[in-house]
Formats: C-alpha cells, structure tokens, sequence
C-alpha cells in the first residue's frame, strides 16, 4: 500500500510541472487588456449583468484562495464554505449590529477568518491527503448548524439570517459625478469596489507566491519531506497556507455578503465548498487567472443546464463537467498554453 | 440502563450500514486510491433498479441477484467509459469526475422514479428479533448480511487467485503488471465489486430510510467517515469503523444535550477527526513511512 500511497504524491505534481515554472500568471500585456475589458464593460451593460460580473470576481477570489492552499502548498480542502460564511456573517454583523463601515469590514473579516484557519491548521497539520480533505468536510457540514445555534442568535439572527444595505457610492464621487451629468448606480459602484479589491488580492497573491513564502509552499507541495531536509518549518508554512487562504476566502465572503444583501446559515452549506473546489479544477490547480474562468463556470453553467432542460438540470451539468475534463484535464490553463503555443507558431511563420 | 442498551444496539444496526457503504468505498479505494464520491448515488440507482423489478412482479430474492448483476456490470461501464480515459489525469480532475458523476446520477434517478419517497419491502419482517424489543429483525439482518459479506470478501482476497492478483494491482502496479496480471481490469473489477457492495448496502437500508434520490447523502458521508476512521486500506477495519460511528452517533444523539439530529453527523466527524489526529492512518490502516 505504501507505494500506491507515493504513487498518489508523485502522481499529482505533473498537473503543475507540465507548464513552465513562470507560468503561474498571464503576461503583463494580457493582464492588461483583461482589466481594461473588466473595466469598460460593466458600462454598457444592465445591472443585472453587472450584478452576475461582481458575483464572478467574488467566487473568484474564493476560488484564487483554495487555488494559493492547494495550488501552492498541496493541501486539499473541502472546507472552503465555512471561511467564506465566517467572513460573510463577519462583514454582515459588524455592518449591521455595529455600524462599521463596509469597506473597513472586509480587512477584518478577513483577519478574523486567517486566525480561523490558522487554529484550524494546527490540527489539520498532522492530516493530509483524503484526511485532509474529511476534516476540511466535517467543517463545512458543520458550519451551518453552528451558525444556527441559539447561543449565537443574538448576533446571527438564527435562522433567518440578516438583511445587509447595499452601500452608496461615497458622496464625493457622486457629486463629482453629478457635476460631469453622469449617475453611478448601486450595482456599479459595487463593482467597481470589487473589482478593486480583487485586484488588490490578485496582485498580492502573485507576489505571495513569488516571494520566500511562496515558494516554501511550493516546496512542500512537491515534497515534503526534502523541503523540510532544506530547513523549511513545514508545520508553520503548512498553517500559513491555510491561514492565508482562509484569510482570502474570508474577504470574498464578506464581499458577497454585501453584494448578495443578505447572509443565512443555508447559503453556505456543502454545495458552495464542492462548488468553489469544481471552479479551481476548471480553471486549472495552480495557474491563478484560472480561477476567474473556474468562477465563471460554476456562475454560468448551471444556468445553462437549467435553460437545456429544467428536470435533468443536474445530468446536463454534470456532462459538460465530464466534458470540460475529458478535453481540458488540467482545465483552463491548458487552454491558455495552447494559445500561447499557436500563437508563438504564428508568429514564427 | 436499558437506554443505553437500546441505543447501543441501534447504533449497531445502523452501523451496519455505514459498515456495508464503508466496505464498498474501500473496494474502490484499494483499487484507484481515490475516494468515489458517487459510490452514494450509484447505489442509489441500483435500489431504485431493484425496486422497479419487484413492481415488474419479480419476487425479492430474484430482483436481489439480478440487481446485484446490473451494479456489477454498471461499476465495469462506468469505469471503462468515463474514469480509464482519465486514469492519467490529475488527482484533482478525477475528484471531479466523481462530482460530475454524482450529478448525473441523482439527476436522471429523479427524472425516471421522482423524488417522491416510496416504500421498500424488507426480506427479513419487521417484527422483534427473538421476541426481543431491542432490534428489529431486519436490523438483525442487516448485521448478518454485513458479517456475511466481510467474511466473503475475506476469503476472495485471501484464498482465490483474481482476489490476490487485485491486491497485487492494487499495492504494487508495476510489478503485478510484470508478473502478467491485467492490473487495467483488476481496476474495472473491482469498481464492478464496489457497485455491487454498495448497491447491498443501499437495498439493505431502503426499508429503514425509505426510497428517494437522495436517500444515500447522510449514509455516504457517514460511510466515508467510517472507512476513513477504520484504515482506508482495510476491509476488516472499515466494518469496525461504520459499527464504531453508528454507536457514537447514537449515543451522542442521546446524551450530549443540545445535540439532537441537527449536530449529530458534526459531532460525528469531529471525533472522527479527533482519532485521526492522534492515529492518521486509522485505527487499522498501515502507518506509511516515506523517503526521499
């Protein structure tokens, strides 16, 4: 058995040595482009649409998260919904029992969830693989009963849930605004925050990744037991990792809070982790602008099945899931890498 | 006192379930080392199979082996159609491979049969067992049906040469594959030998949790958890594991208040995580010893 068990090990790093070491993002010129279309779009567009954009930056960063704990440092986790819901109920109480701002709520949701993570990476520290991913599932499931336990009532509102106001554009950008003829709504400005904030976090990611830490984490995740022969503290950079992503998740978590309006024990459950973790798969595990397009499937996808047919919505989802990985099993980075190689031929004749 | 009794017995009957789906996920386990998070619904499908064959006029024991047959045959199907293609995929991919497979199972279950909660006829009647009031006789049943199934996978693994040449597959690859064994179909049985585990283990707890599309969720995580708790390497452990969790489970439903149904399966798999922190490999798994 303990050959099949390394076989596991050795088996999964060639997802992320099939691509070139700097390939973990896309290059400047196509970064670039990307933000401006994330920029110019949203005006054109109905709010609706505008609303489904903030939702797909928000999975997004929730999935970016898993992408730096599993990606990065190898650890697996099922678990991901109970740090989005206790960043998400941490934004939403402090908004609405406490008054604080919206903005402010998000650093603190997400030291609240990175403290979460860390407690729950001790240990987690001993646990890997399949463990891993139990325990990490034992969280999720339990989450939504914890948030409706009536010791907390006072603070969750139970069952129900809270309400959250969606914030106004601040007023100094509205009367600048007004000055020039122009209105923001509601949806945009939002957006716009998102937006900001995603790529705050995506640009410290990368450079997470990039720095001492980062590579720590890639160390372990290739193997463990040189890295520590190297000298790196596996146990503190194995609780970091979870930490720093608990930490991201928590963010987007109170993100969504704010854009959804609303938080309550059920908009949390199993599904949202299982979700988050189909949307690193899509994307591809370790290549960062994936988990945007990972994001994307897991918003639009269902929708779709649901449009080809209402009672086999879960068939139809589940074959182009099939689909997806049958032609891309390395998800949207292989895609990506394709482009770059055709483009590279192109180029050359 | 007799609370007690009561609850501890009851906890073995359900055990004997968890113990049924958690021999099933091992099966699968052993052979691709990746956990089947469809093993749930698969067997849901073969009970909802069953079932249709006793509306067709079948007689119980009839629809059981043709039922039996169909899982087997189905596990072999799915194998060879869906996961050999991605035998070379990353880990991860396969996981989602499973999700997806989930999906469409639950899905297409609910189209044909509807999500509506039908009865299950049991084989074994549903008065005391021995004129006691403790079990059911078919909880006993269940019990019997689990030991008879472990002893039978014993004596495959242990006494016949398919049961060898897929531990060979299963523990060394390579080497089963240079002595002349099939490993590629050693992987497909015993996805087939998982089917059909798992689709007795959902016939066997249709009566107590009634026929639906989504009668396997609760029962596979626990499964899981008792696989996980025993050792996912052996079979003999998984048994103990599902009896181990559905006494916890109903003891600590009764006495840790403000517990209730709600926390139940929480409190489960905290302790289960607890064990696993002092004992990682399971109460009867190998503990693994790398190099570099």
């Amino acid at each position: 058995m303990s050959a099949a068990v390394e076989d596991v090990a050795t088996t999964e790093t060639p997802a992320v040595e099939a691509v070139p070491k700097r390939a973990m993002t896309l290059g400047t010129g196509t970064s670039l482009v990307v933000l401006a279309l994330l920029i110019v779009v949203p005006l054109f567009v109905k709010n609706f649409i505008i609303f489904q954009m903030t939702m797909l930056l928000i999975y997004g960063v929730a999935v970016l998260a898993l992408n730096i704990l599993t990606g990065g440092s190898g650890q697996f986790s099922l678990g991901q919904s109970a740090f989005y819901a206790i960043g998400a109920y941490t934004s939403a109480i402090l908004m609405e029992q406490y008054n604080v701002n919206y903005a402010l709520t998000l650093p603190i949701a997400g030291v609240v969830c990175f403290a979460a993570g860390f407690l729950f990476g001790l240990p987690a520290l001993r646990l890997s693989g399949v463990y891993l991913a139990l325990a990490t599932f034992a969280l999720a499931t339990a989450m939504p009963q914890l948030l409706k336990l009536g010791f907390f009532e006072k603070w969750t509102g139970g069952v129900q849930g809270l309400v959250v106001t969606k914030p106004d554009a601040p007023d100094s950008l509205q009367s600048m605004l007004l000055w020039l003829h122009l209105k923001m709504s509601q949806d945009m400005w939002l957006y716009y925050f998102t937006l900001a904030v995603t790529v705050a976090i995506y640009v410290g990611s990368v450079n997470l990744l990039r720095s001492r830490t980062g590579r720590a984490f890639m160390a372990i995740r290739d193997n463990e037991i040189a890295a520590s022969a190297m000298g790196v503290d596996i146990a503190l950079y194995k609780t970091l990792a979870f930490g720093v992503s608990a930490g991201i998740t928590g963010i987007a978590g109170g993100l969504g809070a704010i854009a959804v309006q609303f938080v309550a024990p059920d908009s949390y459950t199993i599904t949202l982790a299982i979700s988050l973790f189909l949307g690193m798969v899509v994307g591809g595990v370790g290549w960062l602008p994936g988990s945007f397009v990972g994001s994307a499937f897991i918003i639009f996808v269902p929708n779709i099945a649901e449009s080809v047919s209402k009672g086999l919505s879960g068939a139809v989802f589940g074959v182009l899931l099939f689909l997806v990985i049958f032609l891309v099993p390395h998800g949207a980075r292989q895609v990506a890498i394709l482009c770059q190689q055709a483009i590279g031929r192109f180029k050359k004749s | 006192m007799e609370l007690f009794t009561n609850q501890i017995l009851a906890g073995i009957a359900t055990g004997a379930i968890y113990a049924c789906m958690a021999l099933a996920v091992v099966m699968i386990y052993q052979a691709i080392d990746h956990l089947n998070f469809a093993q749930g619904e698969m067997a849901m499908f073969s009970t909802f199979v069953s079932w249709q064959l006793m509306q067709w006029g079948v007689p119980y024991w009839g629809a059981f082996v043709l039922t039996l047959a169909f899982s087997f045959a189905g596990g072999i199907l799915i194998e060879r159609l869906l996961f050999k293609p991605l035998a070379k995929a990353p880990i991860l991919t396969n996981v989602a491979g499973f999700i997806a497979l989930f999906a469409i199972i639950n899905s297409v279950a609910g189209l044909i049969w509807d999500f509506t909660i039908k009865q299950y006829p049991t084989p074994f009647g549903s008065s005391p067992f021995l004129g006691s009031q403790l079990i059911s006789t078919h909880q006993a049943g269940m019990i019997g049906v689990t030991l008879l199934l472990l002893l039978g996978l014993y004596f495959f693994f242990q006494f016949t040469r398919i049961g060898l040449a897929m531990r060979a597959a299963a523990s060394l690859p390579e080497s089963a594959r240079l002595v002349g064994i099939n490993t590629s179909w050693m992987i497909a049985l015993g996805w087939g030998m998982a089917a059909a585990i798992g689709s007795i283990a959902g016939m066997l707890i249709a009566p107590v949790v009634f026929l639906e599309p989504n009668m396997m969720g609760g029962v596979l995580i626990y499964g899981f958890a008792a696989a996980v708790l025993g050792g996912l390497t052996s079979p003999l452990g998984a048994v103990v594991g599902g009896f181990l969790v559905g006494i916890f489970e109903n003891l600590a439903g009764t006495y840790i208040p403000g517990v209730g149904n709600e926390l139940k399966l929480p409190i489960a798999l905290a302790l289960i995580v607890t064990v696993l922190v002092v004992k990682p490999a399971g109460l009867f798994g190998r503990a693994i010893v790398k190099r570099v």
